[in-house]
């Protein structure tokens, strides 16, 4: 070994060792809440601020007598094992794990510590909780952003009663849009209609598979699937083409042209999931808390893309919509963000 | 940095040591890059995923991801020598059809281990707390497939195996039937990295469609900057070297996770990457350059 590599190597390993410890300053009387997600996203980071906003909303501040952590693991599932490492030596008193791959890791890897998962769709399924159904002991819960199907079957039907066949757009890459599709295809034939899968691994694939539909369904279902939403104007277009009604789960999505959704947004999934928190920090038991679902849904209408796509929709219908919108184009909707904030 | 932190820091350093084995054999003896490794970490924790989850005994399980992975490499190696494909798109076609392939074994892109019984159950008697019984376990894999590959690659096979990468003319001149040792150096090397996402998979407590990214990248970080720091001079130390290198690359990510006070978030770990394997590669440069001018000024 050389001098240059002697010291490179030395630079590393103290650099790793000491600086951190600069970095450990908190009071004893605060309290720690360390959050991680998987990967930075829309609806994941809606989710995040929302389970800030009910900490502060509860009283807990930032700085004052709240320490939060908060870690991205970059869409890497090796990082997100780190991340859960660093928690796990932290020990904060709550640990919350945005999506399925970071709820896992802090669920193997900080073991022991209250951790409540959010935006899980099946956290059955990813063996976090055992059901759903009643408090599992232990030291996880959470909230599972599993969209009610079946409901969403019913709309289906009700802007379109003549429909027998069904389309799904879906990445089959993603866990949660696996499960969702399986549940379409579990309550769609309870309501007349039969499923067709038309599967896009990437954003670019969308409008292909949108076009691979024409001709074979009455109607088209996007469920909260990331790949297919972050490309929805390309089914927009198609179906606007075709004359094919589109249905979506999530209410951000009929700004972008779906006919309606009876969906949920992700910043009140994260205050449901801030609720959470805030009731272990207070003193419950992690043990006691039952796993939630989706606790508000809303109606989002938007009868300008019913006309576009063939559909005229009832006055009943269209009043009984908690909103009714128009289809925006991404400058708008950038504004409208805007002015929110 | 807190000690589980350290520790687990250390617990993924020696996962992807058998990746970074498993990139040296393939990107530095065989001279061949291959891309094939991102879909045969994911494979390797699919199979044995899906097979502990109906209850197979999980060292066979670890054992098919392994044979699994050793089917991967041959694909592509046989791609490349038998039907002419140029070595890189080979790795490459292979890896996409990974993607496929690991979905269809899975059935879903997520199956989840928490409570199941894995290889790595039985050290939850050895009276330590999980954080070190974990790395402690890995590190014995390590060293055996340390000690395997060292006492391989200086076999007669292992010696034709290292002069069909150095050059391949004057080896197949010596007898050597160099398409062989591609197709068995390839397979041995796509079994280590699947045995590596099999054992992630198992101490993770999930197997995630999306665990192959990036993987060569990390082999590669890990090969080199392995090299800057232990001079690969004889096989041994080109090994040690991967070790090494694996264990410190997740110590720079362990850095950048804990080091918030000077700014640094685990979302500038691509960057951390980029630069330290940037160092690794001009820090023997820089070091040949000063050496110059230092004799040069003696004499």
């Amino acid at each position: 070994m050389n001098l240059t590599r002697r010291s490179l190597l030395s630079i590393l390993v103290s650099a790793t060792l000491v600086l951190p410890l600069v970095g450990h300053s908190a009071y004893a009387s605060q309290k720690h809440v360390a959050i991680t997600q998987i990967v930075e996203h829309p609806a994941l980071d809606a989710v995040h601020n929302g389970v800030k906003d009910e900490l502060a909303a509860q009283g807990y501040t930032e700085g004052k007598n709240l320490k939060l952590s908060f870690e991205s693991a970059q869409g890497a599932p090796s990082t997100a094992a780190q991340i859960a490492k660093k928690f796990a030596g932290e020990q904060p008193d709550v640990v919350v794990g945005i999506a399925t791959p970071s709820a896992q890791a802090l669920a193997s890897s900080a073991r022991g510590i209250p951790l409540v998962f959010s935006a899980v769709t099946d956290p059955v399924g990813a063996r976090l909780v055992k059901s759903m159904d009643n408090a599992n002991g232990g030291y996880i819960t959470g909230v599972s952003d599993l969209s009610p199907i079946d409901s969403h079957m019913a709309l289906v039907k009700t802007i379109v009663p003549q429909a027998t066949r069904l389309g799904v757009i879906y990445n089959p890459g993603e866990a949660n849009s696996a499960t969702l599709v399986d549940l379409v295809k579990k309550f769609a034939p309870a309501h007349g209609m039969t499923v067709v899968e038309a599967g896009s691994p990437r954003s670019s694939d969308v409008l292909a598979a949108a076009r691979s539909l024409v001709g074979k369904v009455d109607a088209i279902y996007v469920p909260t699937d990331n790949t297919v939403v972050s490309a929805f104007e390309a089914v927009v277009k198609v179906a606007a083409q075709a004359d094919i009604p589109v249905i979506a789960a999530d209410t951000d999505t009929v700004k972008r042209g779906a006919i309606a959704a009876q969906g949920f947004n992700y910043y009140d999934l994260g205050r449901q999931t801030g609720k959470m928190v805030v009731a272990i920090l207070n003193g419950k038991n992690v043990g006691d808390i039952q796993p939630e679902g989706v606790d508000k849904t809303e109606l989002y209408v938007n009868p300008e893309a019913a006309k576009t796509m063939g559909i005229t929709l009832s006055e009943d219908f269209i009043n009984s919509a908690k909103q009714i919108v128009k289809t925006m184009t991404n400058a708008e909707r950038k504004a409208a963000a805007e002015q929110e904030k | 940095m807190s000690m589980i932190a350290a520790l687990g820091a250390l617990e993924s350093g020696l996962v992807f040591a058998l990746v970074a084995f498993g990139v040296f054999l393939s990107f530095r003896v065989l001279e061949f890059p291959d891309l094939t490794v991102d879909g045969s970490f994911p494979l390797g924790a699919a199979v044995s995923a899906i097979m502990i989850v109906s209850g197979v005994n999980p060292w066979i399980a670890t054992l098919a991801a392994f044979s699994a992975g050793m089917c991967a490499g041959t694909v592509t190696a046989y791609l490349n020598t038998k039907l002419g494909i140029l070595n890189l798109l080979a790795s490459i076609l292979t890896m996409i059809a990974l993607y496929s392939i690991n979905l269809r074994i899975m059935g879903k892109p997520n199956v989840a281990l928490l409570g199941d019984v894995t290889v790595l159950t039985p050290t939850e008697t050895w009276g330590m707390p999980y954080y070190m019984a974990t790395p402690l376990a890995f590190a014995i894999v390590v060293l055996i497939v340390f000690l395997v590959m060292l006492k391989f690659l200086n076999s007669q096979p292992g010696l034709a195996m290292r002069a069909t990468g150095a050059n391949a003319r004057m080896a197949r001149a010596q007898g050597i039937n160099t398409d062989r040792m591609i197709i068995l150096g390839m397979a041995v090397s796509n079994g280590l990295v699947a045995l590596a996402g099999s054992l992630f998979a198992q101490s993770q407590g999930s197997a995630d469609i999306t665990m192959g990214v990036g993987v060569i990248v990390i082999g590669l970080a890990s090969v080199i900057g392995g090299e800057a720091i232990i001079h690969p001079k004889t096989l041994l130390l080109a090994l040690l070297a991967c070790v090494v290198g694996s264990i410190l690359y997740r110590f720079a990510i362990a850095l950048a996770l804990n080091a918030d006070f000077i700014g640094l978030k685990a979302q500038d770990l691509n960057l951390v990457t980029a630069i330290l394997v940037t160092l690794a590669i001009v820090a023997p440069q820089l070091k040949a350059k000063f050496n110059n001018r230092r004799s040069r000024s003696s004499n």
